[in-house]
């Protein structure tokens, strides 16, 4: 039997009812996908895909007024969306962890780095803060800072992007989450430094076991970190995929599109569109292997 | 053939004065620019790449060195001596929410340079309008719209327009494509191309996404903390990187098809501060490759092999008349 995924989104739907209209606004609308233990899932879409929302969900995060109108999401075996809401702040402190795209405005502009971090190990541990201090400046230097100690001293706006996107990942380290979700965790720094942002995320992975989901909107990024792929688009999801296949055989139209409009994509994003025909009220289909396709028919099979 | 640039950068300094120092922004840099030749300008934040192109559009004055736009010394020049070739360089800029006038409608601010640099008699404007937006592919119903009833992709399609509205010889594009989405950024670079050949136009784009500077620009200069670093055919840059740093940046750029998979250089640490000028090469430090002489000396411009790719020249201390390959490539290597 195969293990069970770490995380498992099962028909989630994210919205909000205006109070002048009778029937509720969907942004996520039967979204279900899972990740599984260790591995690294990206999560492509363009802006207003309903990506974000999607991970902040899995927090319980949700920007109101949406929230989740329907669907599980199951960590571990525990379904979230039900939780007490004393008890979601374990899950959110312990087992799941975020990082965002502006690392310095989800950091606190008042507080010296060393004593953010320290704050996480005290509130989780019996531990001194002399030693919560230590294991700050430790973390730092796991996360690549230079000079550890003295950026412990240092207040968030002293510090380069690239350098609060570090200490942010440090942040999410501190408690050994079973799931890291980084949202556009590069976007807005240059590329040598993204560059150092993605191979310390997947350092992570490999020293901490963590399971990874990774929201972007740069295939090159998904391509270069991710095992398997979710496509969004327009609150729903197009098409998933293991990474190689993807860029193989992509099926979906939109699909096509995103890889079309990314430079240095393989020759195979230049097939033609028709591939999948649109038929809607069907959900994913299963069209090869671990390839799923939303609602869509072969054009063969219309052919025939 | 024309034998004089249209552009020439000759030791361009710019520093500004800061509280606790100086800023040296731009440190000695110099290039060329050819009629009908698309130039990139890549470089990551702080390296002095915008601050250059301010310096051309002369929005701002250089602290030494000289340039020369269309065989006139343009740096020694008031504001009023510029003018009329202000006609000729124009300036596209990142984001066209902030560049274009919020208050102008479309019409208004296509027509301020036609009138204003005297290009079109005001009778004859509206068709000259049409034409203009039929060049940027854009519907003439949107003469009448201020920039907020535009989207992003065709606010920077105004933007664009406004700049090549008195048929300019050189344009300075400043990350034009920057603030916007993925899908709408192709076709701003499709456009570019397209404008470029039209209209024989040069091209000084500026960029830090170097899959950009890739489809539009045949030659690219590397720029790191005010210095270049690098200089050649775009192809060049990409393909076979001399400078450690050159191949740091191109080897970082995602590339989005699993199957490669590739070396990478990644360099520890980040871009130091401009405010302590070094001496020597601006990357020491952050160098796998180097040596002690590195920081020493100012480094001169090495040419390599000039029968293989013109005028591919780097600023670095690994290469001379007798190496000329960089230490990361394949001995094997047939010549």
């Amino acid at each position: 039997m195969p293990e069970l995924p770490l995380l498992d989104i099962d028909r989630l739907t994210i919205g909000y009812t205006p109070h002048h209209a009778r029937e509720p606004v969907h942004v996520v609308r039967d979204v279900s996908f899972t990740v599984g233990r260790q591995e690294i899932v990206g999560l492509v879409g363009e802006s207003g895909s309903g990506k974000t929302q999607t991970a902040r969900a899995v927090l319980r995060m949700t920007t109101p007024p949406l929230q989740p109108l329907a669907g599980r999401i199951v960590l571990d075996g525990t379904d979230l969306l039900t939780l007490p809401e004393q008890s979601m702040r374990r899950v959110r402190g312990a087992k799941v962890a975020m990082i965002f795209q502006d690392p310095r405005s989800s950091l606190n502009p008042l507080m010296r780095i060393g004593d953010q971090l320290a704050r996480v190990y005290t509130s989780h541990q019996r531990i001194s803060q002399r030693a919560a201090w230590q294991e700050a400046i430790d973390m730092l230097r796991r996360v690549g800072i230079a000079g550890p100690a003295r950026v412990a001293r240092s207040y968030p706006h002293q510090l380069s992007g690239g350098m609060c996107q570090r200490v942010m990942i440090g942040l999410a380290l501190g408690i050994r989450p079973a799931l890291l979700i980084a949202d556009e965790p590069t976007t807005g720094l240059d590329v040598t430094i993204q560059a150092q942002i993605l191979e310390l995320i997947q350092q992570t992975r490999a020293e901490t076991g963590a399971s990874i989901l990774l929201i972007t909107h740069d295939l090159g990024v998904i391509a270069e970190t991710c095992q398997r792929v979710v496509v969004m688009f327009d609150g729903r999801i197009v098409e998933i995929a293991t990474v190689e296949e993807l860029f193989r055989n992509p099926m979906h139209p939109h699909t096509l599109r995103l890889l079309r409009a990314t430079p240095g994509t393989p020759v195979s994003a230049h097939k033609p569109a028709e591939t999948v025909v649109e038929e809607p009220g069907v959900g994913l289909r299963e069209l090869a292997p671990g390839h799923f396709v939303l609602g869509h028919k072969l054009a063969q099979e219309i052919a025939r | 053939m024309n034998a004089a640039p249209l552009l020439r950068v000759d030791q361009v300094a710019k520093v500004y004065p800061v509280p606790g120092g100086r800023l040296f922004a731009v440190d000695g840099v110099s290039f060329d620019i050819w009629p009908g030749e698309a130039v990139a300008l890549v470089g990551e934040s702080g390296s002095g790449k915008s601050t250059i192109g301010r310096c051309i559009t002369h929005l701002e004055p250089v602290t030494s060195g000289r340039i020369d736009f269309m065989g006139h010394e343009t740096t020694r020049m008031g504001e009023g001596a510029f003018r009329p070739l202000r006609r000729d360089v124009q300036i596209v800029f990142q984001d066209p929410k902030l560049s274009l006038n919020p208050r102008l409608k479309v019409r208004q601010t296509l027509a301020e340079p036609l009138l204003l640099h005297r290009v079109v008699q005001p009778r004859q404007l509206d068709a000259v309008l049409f034409d203009l937006l039929e060049m940027v592919s854009l519907d003439r119903r949107l003469l009448d719209r201020r920039p907020r009833e535009l989207s992003g992709g065709q606010q920077q399609r105004v933007a664009i327009a406004r700049a090549i509205a008195t048929r300019p010889k050189l344009v300075v594009l400043d990350e034009p494509t920057a603030s916007v989405d993925m899908s709408v950024r192709q076709q701003i670079i499709d456009l570019l191309a397209r404008l470029k050949a039209e209209l024989h136009m040069s091209y000084l784009f500026i960029t830090h996404d170097l899959s950009t500077a890739r489809s539009l620009c045949s030659r690219t200069i590397v720029l790191y903390l005010g210095r270049v670093v690098e200089i050649g055919h775009t192809v060049e840059i990409f393909v076979r990187p001399k400078h450690p740093y050159t191949r740091a940046l191109v080897s970082s750029i995602p590339i989005p098809d699993p199957r490669t998979r590739k070396e990478r250089l990644i360099l520890p640490g980040e871009t130091p501060s401009p405010m302590h000028r070094v001496v020597g090469c601006p990357l020491v430090g952050r160098c796998p490759y180097q040596m002690e002489r590195c920081g020493q000396d100012p480094l001169p411009f090495v040419f390599l092999d000039p029968t293989a790719a013109a005028d591919h020249a780097v600023a670095c201390i690994l290469y001379g008349p007798d190496t000329q390959r960089a230490p990361w490539e394949a001995v094997a290597t047939p010549a």
